[in-house]
């Protein structure tokens, strides 16, 4: 056979059989089955690993922590005095997550998170981070001109609130606990937590709306 | 070029491929077995995301999954047994599976090694 039939075989012999997955997509494989073999890690974790943070872990848990920070004051002392302890009490402590530390917004203080170094994010309560968390405009800017960026994320900051930048680490991670809004008096938390939005715990957004439940 | 979160958007899913998820399960589960540490991976990653950036590449999910990835294989043959030939090898093992493998049948590292006759 020519090297132009060989070829030409070998292409027809992929297309009839299982598609070949992208080059990544067999690294990753090549990682996951060593790692299995050599006892590294359990296969069951991955799997398991993979469904949470799918399906099941996302910024609910934050905004159910938000709620009742903001309906129990004596919760919300301790969120804010350890926030890692204080999340176990739900049963949202992550090992990726590393310390947790709250920090609340108020009438004159903004609080916004970012990581320069790479993307650390307190998955455990918030999920996956977003994209644009993860990318390399973000993490520069967040630091350089947060004012700037807080505008085209539609947060019009006035003059005279600051806004504290919080630096994430692989073992610090931040959440920001934003203001309760007007006109939620009387509310139940599961009411509450649902006008919480992930990008407020992040601290890319700010005034949160009442009427958005 | 950042957008406002609209509350009442579908969800997007999380992930845009299945290997991004393993990417980061496999390291979260490296991180909590003690074969590397949360630092490592902070450092290794920020690393492959500033030669990302310093090479031009696009500031996109995919190229950050991608240096994930390179981080998890320079991170995994640092510290573990497990050195650069072996995942050559068996990248190449795989490869030869998936070929070897009639479309809807599981594919298994037997079909790579058991005979060198492909399935007809």
């Amino acid at each position: 056979m020519s090297t132009f039939d060989s070829k030409h075989a070998a292409g027809l012999h992929r297309h009839i059989h299982s598609h070949l997955p992208s080059d990544a997509a067999l690294r990753v494989k090549t990682l996951e089955s060593l790692a299995v073999e050599k006892g590294l890690i359990a296969p069951e974790t991955i799997d398991a690993w993979v469904e949470a943070y799918s399906e099941h872990i996302g910024p609910m848990r934050g905004a159910t922590v938000v709620a009742r920070a903001w309906c129990d004051p004596a919760f919300k002392a301790r969120l804010l005095e350890n926030g890692t302890d204080a999340i176990r009490e739900f049963g949202f402590e992550g090992n990726a997550t590393g310390h947790l530390k709250a920090v609340e917004n108020t009438d004159d203080t903004h609080n916004m998170v970012v990581c320069t170094l790479c993307s650390c994010y307190p998955f455990s309560i918030l999920g996956m981070s977003p994209a644009w968390y993860k990318s390399a405009a973000y993490r520069a800017r967040a630091v350089r001109e947060p004012r700037a960026v807080l505008a085209e994320f539609g947060v019009d900051l006035p003059e005279d609130v600051a806004v504290r930048v919080w630096d994430s680490t692989a073992e610090l991670r931040y959440l920001v606990v934003p203001q309760r809004p007007a006109g939620t008096e009387g509310w139940d938390e599961e009411r509450l937590a649902a006008i919480v939005t992930r990008n407020s715990m992040i601290g890319t957004d700010r005034v949160l709306r009442a009427g958005a439940a | 070029m950042f957008r406002p979160e609209n509350p009442f958007a579908p969800r997007d899913p999380v992930f845009e491929e299945a290997w991004q998820a393993q990417v980061l399960a496999i390291a979260d589960s490296m991180v909590r077995a003690g074969r590397f540490s949360a630092n490592d991976w902070a450092e290794t990653l920020g690393a492959e995301l500033a030669r990302a950036e310093a090479s031009g590449k696009p500031d996109t999910t995919g190229t950050y999954y991608e240096a994930a990835l390179a981080s998890l294989e320079t991170l995994t043959t640092a510290s573990t047994a497990i050195t650069p030939l072996d995942l050559a090898t068996r990248k190449a093992d795989w490869t030869r599976a998936y070929q070897r493998t009639p479309h809807g049948q599981p594919v298994d590292l037997a079909r790579a090694r058991s005979s060198d006759t492909p399935d007809r």
